[in-house]
């Protein structure tokens, strides 16, 4: 009997809007396996922020021993996520370190300096992870720490929260993995596939969502091989491949491919009733969960022609790039550049002497040749970012308006929906930095919105300062007369 | 006899004169442009006179007479004068106008010596402190006007431009030579 899979016709019907197909090159990484006897470095350097939302709050001072996996920071506020040790060892100091962006301003950091020993902290471990309440499990997720580990490192614990407000129908693990490099979910789920498909079956109970989709690019069959063997004891969970084209793990596309619902404009998968994390943030949950063990390392993709011995280590956070660059073998004569992340979002780092965070999924030392920088040339209005934004947008009109300072017409063009995939830079015959445009355009936009507030902050005090001083004239007044009353009295 | 002549009268004239002027008050009164109201609106309201005019509400009846340029308020920037010029359908040239570094006040507390006239002009209250003691200020409520540091006798207040850190910095905008005429 044939069975009418909807979900199935359905992914069929759904075609993906532009996109591009950016050379891979993972083929220097993808197949050797994980280092995990990554040495010890001699200092860690642990910043408060490496998370959407407010920075944690140190609970430890200069001086005090921990012990790994120990908390150092405490989330603070709505949106946060504590930090914890990497390593045992002692607190040399909280102070400003640079921070891995591009910018490289510094950031307050909690600077650990190893004892050798890496001893492990007490950890409440769940040997059934399946009876606990999903209350319970989301304070798990949030004592460890857990950020989105695909790059954009929103508090994993509030996205599990989010099954009791809305209603999830479908949770899509993200194993995508379409930015060129990167192999780190690659190795992670041909090497840990068990690991992962537990950690999916926990959020599945957090959520107390019927199933769960994990999207795997065609172009990795093995860790579609590794993850459909097993998740096949588990009904509720289906591996799916999806086609290799950039940005595929873009969450939008996926719900769309995956499920012919279309998210709107300005809002979230949740919206359709569809959640997603990455594959790597499954893993940490069930290590959270199941251990008790903190997101205190990661699995990073050290890459780039400038690197001798490319491979995906794993390593403690709070490790410096340049160390974590050492041990591949770069080559910093050879580097045009650093990237943090994959060529297409990740960011340019001016230098390495920057620690790991919880969203490096790469580091990248790229040659001349790789980046090929070229002078921008004018616009030749080819329209190939058009047939390749993702989004549908028109970057070369948005472009030549906010080039003309013109932010509210670029606004209409529909700036605030474009995802800084940059696929339109990587199209564009005349090299013109479009993404870049689109980046400056959006934190402007950001500024005049704190601008604006700050006026109306201004206003109302200034106002409260007028009835203030008011109320003292009237006070001041009532006094005098009650004084002459008095007088007139005697 | 006379005291009750006199306070009688007195009461009837302030009466009949008093609903007078009421009448007069709802009479004859002059209609405002409304376009100044809302212009107010648009302005910080902290009567700093930046401006040369000596208040929000005067520097809004300028611009509204046309005798003053959308651009003529400082701590409104750029995010301003394009407010005013789209309401006021002018146009401007924002080239022109530089976006002050923003600055936040400073106390230095060597110097100061608590004597309060620093928190009296504040427009935003955003000075706090007692006599005799050392002032501070509130960042988040000062909006630079540099009311404070007219008035303090041991200059030991001064703006000082605001820290670039994570959380204000921003992309700066692609150089116009290497995108191309």
């Amino acid at each position: 009997m044939v069975v009418l899979d909807i979900n199935a016709l359905w992914r069929r019907r759904s075609k993906i809007r532009g996109g591009v197909h950016p050379e891979p090159r993972k083929e220097s990484t993808a197949d050797k396996p994980i280092v995990t006897d990554f040495p010890l470095p001699e200092r860690l350097y642990l910043p408060l922020q490496q998370h959407l939302g407010q920075p944690a709050e140190p609970v430890v001072r200069a001086g005090d021993k921990v012990l790994k996996g120990q908390l150092l920071a405490a989330s603070r506020g709505a949106v946060s996520a504590s930090v914890h040790a990497s390593t045992s060892g002692t607190v040399a100091g909280i102070e400003e370190y640079p921070a891995p962006h591009p910018s490289g301003l510094p950031t307050p950091t909690i600077v650990l300096e190893p004892d050798g020993e890496d001893r492990w902290i007490e950890g409440a471990g769940e040997a059934d992870p399946f009876s606990l309440t999903p209350e319970e499990l989301c304070a798990r997720v949030d004592q460890a720490g857990i950020v989105g580990l695909g790059g954009a490192a929103f508090p994993s614990a509030m996205k599990l929260n989010l099954g009791w407000r809305t209603r999830i129908n479908t949770l899509i693990i993200n194993g995508g993995e379409c930015e060129p490099y990167l192999t780190c979910d690659d190795r992670l789920m041909r090497e840990r596939a068990a690991e992962i498909v537990e950690g999916v079956r926990i959020m599945l109970h957090g959520l107390q969502c019927p199933t769960a989709l994990i999207a795997i690019e065609d172009n990795k069959p093995e860790a579609y091989a590794a993850m459909l063997d097993a998740a096949k004891k588990h009904g509720r969970i289906e591996v799916v491949q999806v086609p290799s084209l950039y940005p595929m793990g873009w969450e939008k596309n996926l719900v769309t491919h995956l499920t012919g619902k279309e998210v709107p404009a300005g809002g979230r998968p949740t919206d359709v009733g569809v959640l997603l994390h990455n594959v790597a943030t499954a893993y940490a949950v069930q290590r959270a969960v199941r251990y008790g063990r903190p997101l205190i390392s990661r699995v990073v993709t050290v890459s780039g022609e400038a690197v001798e011995a490319p491979r995906n280590v794993e390593a403690p956070l709070g490790t410096l790039l340049s160390e974590l660059l050492a041990f591949c073998g770069h080559k910093p004569e050879r580097t045009a550049r650093y990237v943090m992340g994959g060529p297409m979002m990740g960011d340019h780092l001016p230098h390495v002497q920057v620690p790991l965070v919880k969203r490096t999924s790469g580091i990248l030392a790229l040659t001349p040749e790789e980046i090929q920088a070229a002078d921008a040339r004018p616009c030749i209005r080819c329209g190939r970012c058009v047939s390749a934004c993702p989004v549908g947008l028109l970057p070369l009109e948005m472009m030549t308006r906010i080039r003309a300072g013109q932010l509210d017409a670029a606004v209409s063009f529909g700036l605030r929906d474009c995802i800084s995939c940059s696929s339109c830079s990587y199209v564009c015959p005349s090299r013109i930095p479009l993404v870049h445009y689109f980046k400056y355009a959006s934190g402007e936009l950001m500024a005049r919105q704190q601008a604006q507030q700050k006026t109306e902050q201004t206003n109302r005090l200034a106002e409260e300062k007028r009835r203030r001083l008011e109320r003292a004239k009237q006070a001041a007044a009532a006094r005098k007369a009650q004084a002459s009353a008095k007088e007139d009295a005697s | 006899m006379y005291i009750l002549f006199a306070v009688l009268s007195l009461t009837a004239l302030g009466l009949a004169l008093g609903f007078m002027l009421g009448a007069a008050a709802r009479y004859f009164k002059v209609e405002d442009n409304p376009l100044v109201d809302e212009i107010e609106k648009m302005m910080p309201g902290s009567q700093c006179g930046q401006c040369g005019y000596p208040g929000c509400r005067p520097a809004a009846e300028a611009l509204v007479a046309g005798k003053a340029s959308a651009t003529l308020c400082p701590p409104g920037g750029k995010a301003l004068a394009e407010q005013l010029a789209s309401k006021l359908s002018l146009d401007i040239d924002l080239a022109g106008v530089e976006d002050q570094v923003p600055m936040v006040a400073r106390v230095s507390e060597a110097t100061c010596i608590g004597c309060t006239r620093c928190f009296k002009v504040c427009p935003t209250d955003a000075i706090v402190g007692a006599p005799k003691q050392i002032h501070a200020v509130v960042a988040d409520a000062c909006i630079a006007c540099g009311k404070c540091v007219e008035v303090c006798p041991t200059e030991c207040l001064g703006m000082q431009p605001i820290k670039t850190t994570l959380r204000n910095w921003r992309w700066a905008k692609p150089d116009l030579a290497a995108a191309g005429a």
